[in-house]
């Protein structure tokens, strides 16, 4: 069993767009969670959602694999781009739309969103 | 064990010494904050860059004492 740094690794090198949560995005648990999945799903975005609450090793090992203290955790193309906050950010600003365009990663902008 | 907001505020500024900072409580379980952290420090860096200048002032209690953060970061224009 790979350990869980690989495990990560190659979740994020085989999915264009994952986000790291708390819950699931039909169920998700933590309020900041259900907000980045929310933003996803508005933008018609595909991606994966996996559920850090499953193990204690998963949950841990996301914060270390990206020094980043908290979930929920957003990467596009293997690049992590930051939490719910820096995602509500991009999205308010536009700057999401071009990060997705120059990744070539498929979404519905908004009516009135600058690109 | 929850963190009152002065200690953040205090912890944010040992570690980011010119930053003015704004904190308001999101629910008065004394461990949802929202933050705003205005520094020059952050002028030229990425809002990712910016956010972990912040969460690593705050060191281990991003994520333990401190469960939820909502933050907000800008470089003074």
């Amino acid at each position: 069993m790979p350990n869980i740094n690989d495990q990560i690794q190659s979740i994020v090198d085989s999915n264009d767009v994952v986000l790291f949560m708390k819950g699931t995005p039909d169920f998700p648990q933590c309020g900041f969670s259900h907000q980045a999945s929310q933003i996803l799903r508005y933008i018609e975005v595909d991606f994966k959602g996996v559920n850090c609450l499953e193990t204690d090793e998963l949950r841990q090992g996301i914060k270390s694999f990206s020094n980043w203290p908290t979930i929920p955790q957003i990467y596009l193309k293997g690049e992590f781009i930051g939490g719910a906050d820096i995602l509500r950010e991009l999205f308010q600003s536009g700057e999401l739309f071009t990060t997705l365009t120059e990744k070539g990663i498929p979404f519905k902008a908004p009516a009135g969103a600058q690109a | 064990m929850p963190m009152p907001a002065a200690e953040i505020e205090s912890l944010i500024k040992q570690g980011i010494p010119d930053a003015k900072i704004e904190i308001r409580a999101l629910a008065d379980d004394g461990d949802h904050y929202a933050a705003t952290v205005i520094s020059q420090e952050f002028a030229g860096k990425s809002k990712l860059q910016q956010h972990q200048l912040v969460y690593k002032a705050l060191g281990s209690h991003m994520g333990g004492a401190l469960h939820a953060l909502q933050l907000q970061t800008f470089a003074p224009k």
